[in-house]
């Protein structure tokens, strides 16, 4: 019965909706039955308000405990871990090699991202389009664990690939242990992650463009206008909303890094390749020091939310625009 | 459409395929680099990196599988599995109450449930340790459950939401004329007809639960509830320099999604392009 009564339904859909205004809502609901209706959203808010905001608040809290975790013993000391903070020149490195991680991430999974998806998009050949999407995309399927131990291997000096190559090519004098000396560990890290994630992003751009109609290009087509100034007209003003998505959630995500330095190096050699993620990590769960943790997770709540209502701001102005 | 082609034009396409081509084989020799170290032995992956396999034996497969693979792949299944189905129930659900139900302070609770998006897992951490701990499901299966869940669930709500928003409201009108309660107009009208969107974020959940570390990593330390990515790097530092067995685990750990992402591409992309692309 239903099943027809939904088949129905959906035949009736389009008629209705394209026939004159939207019926007024009826107002006359009863108290308990609206909220009755509370019921849809309660299992989410219940989950996310004890194992999201509470442990959120929590953290505060604890960025002002002095906690020994042998001992058990909590002392109030104010804003003191904040202060080792500022004072710790680990943290600013490891501050730094985000905000590094970030601005590469930009270029090569924001900027990069789009030229590569508006030329792959203009490959006529229907088959090649799907097949180069797919190919790039494996890195970004295969895990940021597998991609990590695979380029630590790559970049190891004894068996590792990249070494080798270079010096098959007659570039033997840049072989160097990658990972193991400060000067390149995280730049070595930082280029493992954008050949990670490049073609996620190269996807998303691609079904950006897409979207676009395509009588914009057969217009431009016509008037003679060629490719560089299509991407410049067309593609790029017209994927600007997914172009503003992704600087935020490359730029946040640069400051949630954790999973591929714990991978090739947990934040060595000299503490050179520390990010916020791994620098917090080290100082809970290896020192436990759980409350300079807690603050150190502070500082990257205030950044991403910071970035995130960038983000709100940007797209509310935007509406207003339009 | 007809093309002219151009002298100009003819070098501009040699070096787009060219670019293209030598971009793909950058993705693709690593991996098969990763393939093929599975299959070798020790003394020949130090010999000749770039060698092919003498012999192609799968013993380095079944010492991975013995070695603990097996259990990292049971336990990834099964959080893979289960966290799944929480989290596109209970987002669902929400993205109903907040698209199509009419509750008091809606805003509010929108603001709740997709404010989640913003705040990064590793803020939560050192307080979420002691609160697994203290209920007695810190290195339980549970402890994954429950954190791949509620971190989750505002960015799956958030596509579900934006998908049942534009589906038409007279839907709804028409299903509660024919008498049929907001649950059933839930499961057998509205569902339905999000059916791509759900797809696309079982998959992007599949990808995420799949692969995710950090929670892993500070959650569990037995092998028998570690997930692959865990395991496979506990795999590593407990076998030295056994490196082939550890290449055989990591194309264990990668195919399953691979193969997922291969013959899932078609919906992904739509998905992707309904729900994202808004």
């Amino acid at each position: 019965m239903l099943l027809t009564q939904q088949s129905e339904l959906l035949d009736r859909v389009p008629a209705v909706q394209t026939a004159g205004p939207r019926p007024p809502r009826r107002s006359s609901r009863s108290t308990a039955r609206r909220l009755l209706a509370l019921g849809w959203i309660l299992p989410a808010v219940v989950v996310l308000a004890v194992f999201v905001y509470l442990p959120l608040a929590q953290n505060l809290g604890f960025s002002t405990l002095e906690w020994d975790i042998y001992s058990g013993s909590q002392e109030f000391i104010g804003a003191e871990n904040y202060q080792r903070l500022v004072a710790d020149p680990i943290f600013w490195s490891s501050l730094w090699n985000n905000v590094l991680y970030a601005v590469v991430s930009l270029a090569f999974q924001v900027f990069g991202a789009i030229v590569l998806a508006a030329i792959i998009e203009s490959i006529r050949q229907d088959r090649w389009r799907r097949g180069l999407r797919a190919i790039y995309f494996v890195p970004s399927a295969i895990s940021l664990t597998v991609a990590g131990l695979l380029f630590y291997f790559i970049y190891e000096p004894n068996l590792g690939m990249l070494n080798h190559a270079l010096e098959a090519v007659g570039l033997g004098a840049w072989a160097q242990p990658w990972l193991g000396q400060e000067s390149t560990a995280m730049i070595s890290i930082i280029a493992m992650s954008q050949w990670q994630g490049f073609g996620y992003s190269t996807l998303l751009f691609a079904v950006a463009i897409q979207r676009i109609p395509s009588e914009l290009y057969e217009a431009a087509a016509i008037d003679g206008i060629g490719a560089v100034r299509r991407f410049f007209t067309i593609t790029l003003p017209l994927v600007r909303e997914m172009t503003g998505l992704m600087i935020i959630v490359t730029i946040s995500g640069a400051f949630q890094v954790f999973n591929e330095v714990m991978v090739m190096t947990s934040g060595g050699p000299n503490n050179s390749t520390q990010v916020l993620g791994t620098w917090l990590y080290r100082n809970g769960f290896v020192r436990n020091d759980f409350g300079y943790a807690a603050a150190i997770a502070t500082v990257i709540f205030v950044i991403t939310l910071g970035i995130a209502l960038v983000q709100l701001w940007i797209n509310r102005r935007r509406r207003v625009e339009w | 459409m007809v093309t002219r082609l151009t002298f100009a034009g003819v070098i501009a396409r040699v070096f787009m395929w060219t670019f293209l081509l030598c971009l793909a084989v950058v993705v693709v020799y690593p991996l098969t680099w990763m393939v093929l170290n599975g299959f070798k032995t020790n003394a020949e992956l130090f010999g000749n990196p770039f060698a092919l396999p003498l012999q192609w034996g799968w013993e380095n497969y079944s010492a991975a599988w013995n070695r603990g693979v097996s259990n990292y792949l049971t336990t990834s299944i099964l959080v893979t599995v289960t966290s799944t189905i929480a989290t596109v129930f209970i987002s669902a659900w929400a993205a109903y109450g907040l698209a199509r139900v009419e509750i008091p302070f809606s805003r509010t609770w929108a603001t709740v449930i997709l404010g989640g998006l913003m705040l990064a897992p590793t803020v939560a951490l050192v307080p979420l340790v002691k609160m697994f701990q203290s209920m007695g499901l810190y290195n339980t299966f549970w402890a994954l459950l429950i954190l791949y869940t509620a971190f989750r669930i505002p960015f799956t709500t958030f596509l579900i939401r934006a998908y049942m928003i534009d589906l038409p409201r007279e839907v709804d009108e028409a299903a509660e004329v024919d008498g049929a309660s907001r649950w059933t107009a839930f499961w057998r009208i509205i569902l339905p007809m999000c059916r791509p969107i759900i797809i696309s974020v079982i998959i992007l959940h599949i990808l995420f639960a799949w692969n995710e570390y950090l929670f892993a990593m500070v959650f569990t330390s037995g092998t028998d509830v570690q997930t692959l990515p865990v395991g496979l790097t506990s795999l590593m530092s407990r076998h030295g320099t056994d490196y082939p067995v550890v290449f055989a685990g990591m194309v264990i750990a990668a195919l399953p999604v691979v193969v997922l992402f291969f013959a899932c591409q078609r919906y992904f992309v739509k998905g992707l392009a309904d729900g994202i692309g808004k």
